[in-house]
């Protein structure tokens, strides 16, 4: 009724919007913007419905706007011109483009500024999925990293030779480019705006800064590596002498490098050489999982675990934790510790290497395992390593730095180098110092680069708090990021970033190794790039491929540039860029002085915040797939829970009924410096005592139609002083309970022989005898002849002994057969899709169980008891052996998936495969179909791969060879523990492994003759700890 | 003891209160042909009318949205529609057992329950019908499974139980349908004849077929049902051993049993007979046909319920002592998982109702206690719909790999469809009673004639009465 409030109708901002469309988009936006909420928010505020116009008086004005508006809208679905140049048809197919076929682009792909090497399919200028590219050093291949300077090989069908592997963030990228909540526009305080309107504020801005030599001026970034944006921001410091660049990253690695600077004096870079160790222990350290070497870790780490027939040595791991990781559950011991305990175990440790400091009196349990490492580590000099987690203080990093020198590790299985970082700072000092200008008011112009500080910045920075108040007081506060997120919402502009597919970039890898992130399409939306948008600040407007061949021109020279860069291109790094290795000096009192800060273990609750393993710091939440992806070893999806060790939650009443649909948890509060925090508990096998880990990234207010509104925000209990570890917190049960959707609810093998376990000594004693239970010799009678398989034969081996339980390969799959996501209460249901699950089951008791894990794809049974039981003949067997699914006769009996033992098909309860935007559809895999409502659907073992390395092979008249076909699985998996080939082709690899002695099938005693077959898993366990 | 049982048996009467062939006719005809019905027919209809509005909206909403709107999930990939169907087609049994069987075996008491029974089958069957259908995730392809010739060539995969299960249950619709249908003619005409309003006149007189009750038509008649009746007899066995062996085929622990077939007859017949009872017992009281089914029908139905239930009971111990004898750790697990997990309940309930609750049956007394056998005979429907939930869902949630195990819980749709369908068969049932003669006139007639010769006195006054059921009686 209070009409005083009408303002004109701005058609201003329509218009704005609209020029934003482009392309093939600009219809559909159309319907999008007359639909979209946020201009049914806009007509509600212009024409508030209690006012209606027919009930109400209405001005003759209002009424002219109301017809104006009318008019308007009607206008929108009329013509622009699309175009005013002129088009020239294909007449003639541009070199190299061969449409059905895809091409291979090289780039990188960041987290936290590390790159990651990767080789991007694109479809006819689309890119669909992600692989690793093996020249990079962090994403190495089955024989390990590729020498760049070797000439490229392809496939005959054009898949490069040279894949590496991915972790689950890389493969899932893909899916934020075409993530339709992407920001699509500049905002100026909420409101739509155009980019001109963008630029002039900034050059009116940045004058005014130039005036007082860059005074008020910061520039808050991510972590830097990229040497491009490093050099512009520079530049820009040596203009505006008085601005300040600060970084900070929310799971960056202070701890380590403050740790190096106790040990050596100066920040290192400290890289594993996992695969020169026969022993390794990890201190709160999931090297295997986290941080910006892990797949080039895990690979590292698992050429030294391969078991074969004849193996005699494989390395050996142990890990000690707070939380159990993925690293944690491939240990062949484990200890779980508090965070606090853990610097006490390191003590004892290096005293008992022979380091000068004094321990504290450990527990007989610990003790006996400080002995037993100790002497294994100390028989392996020089080929043992002791890696430290980021969650551990400065001190242990020192202490475990003097500890690997104790043993002889430097330079052999720790090698060190200079920072990676273009600038390595300490970021939570960094950010500190923003704040405290913030507070002072010395800050004007905030440019924040990416990041979302607002969101995870310290609980006691207050930074949201200080940006608000400075945007309130007509600060220029400007940020750049892929979506409109919380601190977005916060300053006076908002800009969209370019997806690392769009833009071009460089960027380093964790051991230096330069790669330039290279554009795989045109922006979807007008959108800018961090050194775009520097580039701006220092008044010029060029594009990114102009800014990075300017950078890098100078770097190589220009003799012969255009052919180093295209050799950078297309390779994905710039050779001979790896950081080299440093001498470093042992500063051993610095260290023992620093080993009596050490405090004593904590008592009472302690709490650990960790990155959550698939939306990390929260940059992810808005990942479909990530969210979606069962978390390893909770299988946990579409929230975060804390975990509690089964003992802390007898004691404390806490419950996880796991009978039913969803797991329904009690909730806890959890109380720490004044602040509370309810969130869902999770009991978790292998959780220390009194320890209760939180993990980050969820409790997102601004993600996304996915991400905003779920988990609980652990940042708000994250201090700067406590970033990863804090004690003196207090639990209490709620008495709420909070339903959590988990993709297994039962743990235990229940006496199946499912993972076949043993020890090496067992191993080299009689190899059959790990899987003697389940291994028949001669296959089990059959009342029909035995059907021979000639030609190829497909088949695939999994060594269990190598699965980490990454769920890299799960993410792969989802990737390259459109696989789609179902949402939490249809998780909740035991309707996910993914096409390959790691089964997870626990051996042992509840404090600290063994884990065993299982991928589970299609195992293609010779017998697949799925096929005679269709109705309609839509699942039958190919020639090959594969089991096959005709999507198209497919009517949904469901009896197939009723009658396989494995539980691996998968049925469109709904129709999951919708995408009600239509930039979704980009994402897809033309080769494979996209499966609708009411089908059964299942891993083919790509067969579209073996289709396109087939239609090749024949066209040279030859069969196909043995790794021209790799299955998206296994070309993902960091360890390669998956091989697939063809297991009538004597000389593939996967033939060979199937004559192992210690192969066995999934149920064997059910005569499916599976296709899909494992390598026993094989521990290499201490005899000294063993059996106690 | 035994002599005891002999002496409480009811008086060896199939037809009591000293009926004539005229006043069989009128009490049966007039039920339709009158427009008095018991406030009962009304309340029962109307309630079961809005069980047909359920079952159309549940229809729908599955049309629209896909069978995802029901609890079923990896790994019970069946849960409501196919234990439903099961339970239906259990149902339909009965209809046909009396119908053909004791056709052939010469019951006389048959007479009176036969053509009630066989409508109960094809009821049943309709309502069974529709959850194969409804319950495929792409319901407009389901015609994929006849052997239907197309352009493509592709054929149904005949190996598929669930193939069989298409000629099964059709072949058993269309002859319980022609069964029903030809013994009803007789009963159209005698109908046709006496109706007084012009319409019934004319849709009894096209029911009919002609009749004229000529010597002709009832010898082709009696050839026709008895061959019918032939017919009809090896699908008796055949339907329910085929549904059986969508279970018996695959390899899940629970399905994966020899037993299945015979067990799943049994336990069919069972289910039939307490369907029989369930509604022959109220629609006796309101419609007052106590003179015809008597106290011995309901007693011989009870003792066939007892035997059946016997060999139910059994096929549940030999499942228990295979799981043991076996020594098959799934097997075994399943067995103790029925006993003691999340779903023993149900299990534990359905021994109750199906095995011990029956046990009075044994007792003449609770047999002769209408109320008691009503109440047992609801107790043996609930109990044999609970035997196919425990088989399909106690097996499919838990079979071999632990990291698979999940839980079915049905949904609010699941229950829609389910009740529509009771509300589906219900209505039908009473527009049956309301518009066909709910127990066959001219074999009542006919019973009549021949127990009159073994008790001559009784209808020495009436036998002159009406035309003797085979001369002509010309419209």
């Amino acid at each position: 009724m209070d009409n005083k409030q009408h303002q004109p109708l701005n058609l201003e901002e329509i218009r704005k919007r609209l020029a934003q469309a482009r392309g093939q988009q600009y219809w559909r936006s159309l319907e999008e913007i007359a639909e979209s909420e946020e201009f049914q928010q806009i007509l509600e505020k212009e024409f508030p419905r209690q006012s209606s116009p027919l009930g109400a008086f209405l001005h003759r004005r209002q009424f002219l706007k109301l017809m104006g508006a009318s008019l308007a809208l009607a206008g929108l679905t009329s013509c622009r011109p699309l175009s005013m140049r002129k088009i020239v048809p294909q007449v003639q197919q541009p070199e190299e483009m061969i449409p059905g076929k895809p091409l291979y682009f090289a780039s990188a792909f960041s987290i936290g500024g590390y790159a990651r090497g990767v080789l991007v399919e694109s479809h006819e200028g689309r890119p669909t999925k992600i692989e690793g590219n093996a020249k990079h050093p962090a994403s190495p291949g089955p024989g390990g990293v590729v020498n760049p300077q070797a000439p490229a090989q392809l496939n005959p069908d054009g898949t490069p030779k040279h894949i590496g592997a991915t972790d689950a963030f890389t493969q899932a990228s893909i899916l934020t480019l075409y993530d339709p909540d992407r920001s699509q526009s500049p905002m100026y305080q909420g409101q739509l705006s155009a980019w001109t309107d963008f630029n002039a504020a900034l050059a009116a801005e940045m004058a005014k800064q130039a005036a007082v030599r860059g005074a008020g001026l910061r520039i808050l970034t991510e972590n830097v590596t990229s040497p491009t944006l490093a050099a512009l921001i520079q530049e820009l410091l040596k203009k505006y002498p008085q601005a300040k660049w600060h970084q900070y990253e929310p799971t960056h690695n202070d701890n380590a490098l403050e740790g190096a600077k106790i040990a050596f004096g100066t920040p290192v870079n400290t890289i594993y050489r996992f695969d020169r160790a026969d022993v390794i222990l990890s201190l709160d350290g999931d090297f295997l999982y986290s941080g910006p070497a892990s797949v080039r870790y895990a690979h590292d780490y698992a050429t030294r675990r391969q078991v074969r027939y004849g193996t005699t040595q494989m390395n050996r791991l142990y890990v000690v934790e707070s939380t159990p990781t993925v690293t944690g559950s491939a240990a062949d011991h484990r200890l779980p510790l508090r965070p606090s305990q853990i610097g006490a175990f390191a003590l004892a440790l290096a005293k008992a290497v022979g380091l000068p400091v004094s321990a504290p009196q450990l527990p007989a349990e610990q003790q006996r395992w400080v002995d037993a490492v100790a002497r294994d580590l100390q028989a392996h000099r020089s080929r043992c390593v002791v890696v430290v987690g980021e969650s551990q203080p400065p001190e242990i990093h020192a202490l475990v730095h003097a500890i690997n020198h104790a043993l002889g590790n430097a330079g052999q299985t720790v090698v060190y180098t200079q920072p990676v970082e273009a600038n390595p700072v300490n970021h939570i000092e960094s950010l500190r110092d923003l704040v405290q200008d913030m507070a002072a008011g010395k800050v004007e112009t905030l440019i924040i680069l990416g990041g979302n500080p607002a969101y995870n910045a310290p609980a006691d920075m207050e930074f949201a708090r200080l940006l608000k108040e400075l945007t309130q007081r007509n600060g220029f506060t400007v940020h750049l990021s892929q979506y409109e997120d919380e601190t977005s919402a916060l300053c006076l502009w908002h800009i969209p970033e370019s997806h690392y597919l769009e833009t071009w970039g460089d960027s380093r890898a964790f051991d230096g190794t330069v790669s330039i992130v290279q554009p795989l399409i045109e922006p979807l939306y007008p959108s800018r790039s961090a050194i775009e948008l520097v580039d701006n600040l220092l008044g010029r407007q060029r594009n990114s491929y102009d800014i990075v061949q300017a950078y890098w021109s100078k770097q190589l020279g220009t003799a012969n540039f255009q052919k180093a860069w295209r050799k950078a291109l297309h390779d994905g790094v710039i050779a001979g860029t790896a950081l080299p290795p440093r001498p470093v000096k042992m500063r051993l009192d610095a260290v023992a002085s620093a080993a009596q800060k050490v405090s004593a273990p904590a008592e009472g609750l302690e709490i650990v915040l960790a990155p959550d393993p698939t939306v990390w710091d929260g940059r992810f939440a808005n990942n479909g797939w990530l969210q979606e992806l069962p978390k390893p070893l909770s299988h946990l999806t579409w929230d975060n829970a804390a975990f509690v060790s089964p003992a802390t939650a007898q004691k404390m009443g806490l419950q996880m009924d796991t009978g039913g649909l969803a797991n329904i948890v009690d909730v806890v509060e959890l109380r720490y410096r004044g602040e509370k925090l309810r969130a869902p508990v999770w009991i978790m096998p292998g959780q220390p005592d009194d320890c209760v880990t939180l993990f980050l990234g969820y409790g997102r207010t601004r993600a996304g139609k996915v991400g905003t509104g779920i988990g609980y925000n652990a940042y708000k209990v994250r201090f700067s002083d406590a970033l990863w570890t804090a004690s003196g917190a207090t639990l209490v049960k709620t008495g709420e309970r909070y339903p959590l959707a988990s993709t297994q609810q039962h743990h235990s093998m229940h006496g199946r022989d499912l993972v076949h376990v043993g020890t090496l000594d067992e191993f080299r004693k009689d190899p059959k005898h790990l899987v003697k239970a389940a291994a028949h010799e001669e296959p089990l009678p059959t009342m029909y002849p035995e059907h021979t398989w000639e030609g190829n034969a497909w088949a695939m081996v999994i060594d269990t002994s190598l699965c980490i339980g990454c769920n890299a390969c799960v993410t792969a799959c989802q990737a390259e057969n459109n696989i789609p996501i179902v949402g939490k209460e249809q998780v909740a249901r035991g309707r996910e899709m993914h096409w390959i699950r790691i089964d997870r089951y626990y051996e042992g008791g509840l404090d600290n169980p063994s884990t065993h894990l299982l991928p589970v794809p299609c195992m293609q049974c010779e017998n697949a008891p799925c096929e005679p039981v269709c109705p309609v003949g839509a699942t039958n067997h190919s020639e090959e052996g594969l089991n096959q699914m005709v999507y198209n006769r497919c009517v949904g009996t469901r009896y197939c998936s009723n009658n396989c033992p494995y539980k691996v098909r998968r049925f469109n309860f709904l129709k999951y495969n919708d995408p009600k935007e239509p930039v979704l559809q980009l994402l897809n895999n033309p080769d494979v179909t996209v499966r609708g409502r009411g089908v059964m659907e299942k891993c083919t073992y790509c067969v579209q791969r073996i289709n396109a390395a087939r239609i090749e092979a024949k066209k040279l008249g030859r069969e196909i060879q043995d790794g021209e076909v790799i299955t998206a699985c296994q070309a993902a998996c960091p360890t390669h523990a998956i091989i697939f080939g063809n297991m009538n082709d004597r000389q593939s690899l996967v033939a060979q492994l199937r004559q192992q002695p210690h192969r066995y099938s999934l149920l064997e005693e059910l005569n499916t003759r599976p296709r899909t077959t494992y390598l026993a898993k094989v521990r290499n366990p201490n005899p000294e700890l063993e059996g106690a | 003891m035994q002599q005891e049982i002999v002496r409480t048996e009811p008086a060896g009467r199939l037809i009591e209160g000293g009926h004539t062939y005229e006043s069989i006719t009128h009490k049966i005809g007039s039920v339709v042909l009158s427009y008095k019905h018991p406030r009962a027919w009304y309340i029962v209809t109307a309630i079961a009318a809005v069980g047909v509005f359920t079952l159309i909206t549940s229809i729908a909403w599955l049309l629209l949205r896909g069978v995802g709107i029901w609890g079923i999930n990896q790994p019970v990939g069946w849960g409501f529609a196919i234990i439903n169907f099961v339970w239906w087609i259990g149902i339909g049994h009965a209809g046909t057992l009396i119908s053909a069987i004791l056709l052939l075996l010469r019951q006389q008491w048959r007479t009176s329950i036969n053509r009630f029974a066989e409508a109960m089958t094809i009821f049943a069957v309709m309502c069974a019908g529709m959850f194969p259908l409804l319950h495929v995730g792409r319901p407009w392809v389901a015609y994929w499974l006849l052997p239907i010739p197309n352009w493509t060539s592709a054929w149904p995969q005949f190996r598929s139980p669930l193939i069989w299960d298409v000629f099964a249950v059709t072949t058993y619709f269309t002859v319980s349908l022609l069964f029903w249908f030809t013994g009803l003619i007789p009963d159209f005409a005698t109908l046709r004849d006496r109706a007084k309003k012009r319409i019934a006149q004319v849709i009894f007189g096209v029911l009919a077929m002609g009749w004229r009750n000529s010597a002709k038509h009832w010898h082709r008649y009696d050839a026709a049902y008895l061959l019918l009746a032939g017919l009809s007899t090896p699908l008796v066995v055949s339907v329910h051993s085929i549904v059986s062996l969508d279970f018996a085929v695959s390899l899940i622990p629970g399905w994966h049993t020899t037993i299945f077939p015979p067990y799943f007859v049994a336990g069919a017949i069972y289910s039939g007979f307490a369907m029989v009872l369930t509604l022959v017992i109220p629609i006796r009281a309101w419609y007052k046909m106590q003179d015809f089914l008597t106290m011995k029908h309901l007693d011989w139905m009870a003792k066939i319920m007892l035997a059946t239930g016997l060999i139910v009971f059994y096929g549940y111990i030999m499942e228990m002592f295979t799981a043991f004898y076996s020594a098959n750790q799934y097997e075994q697990y399943l067995a103790a998982n029925r006993f003691f997990g999340p779903y023993a309940p149900y299990f534990w309930a359905l021994l109750i109702c199906n095995g011990l609750i029956p046990q009075v049956l044994w007792s003449p007394k609770v047999r002769q206690n209408v109320a008691l056998l009503f109440i047992i005979a609801l107790i043996v429907n609930v109990g044999m719909w609970l035997e196919r939930f425990v088989i399909v869902v106690t097996s499919l949630h838990r079979d071999f790999l632990p990291s698979s195990w999940g839980m079915y819980y049905p949904t609010v749709w699941d229950w829609g469809l389910y009740l529509g369908t009771i509300g589906f068969f219900t209505f039908m049932m009473f527009l049956f009673v309301r518009f066909v003669p709910m127990i066959s006139i001219f074999e009542m007639r006919d019973l009549l004639h021949q127990t009159d010769r073994h008790h001559p006195a009784a209808a020495t006054t009436t036998a002159a009465a009406t035309p003797v059921a085979h001369t002509e009686v010309t419209p």
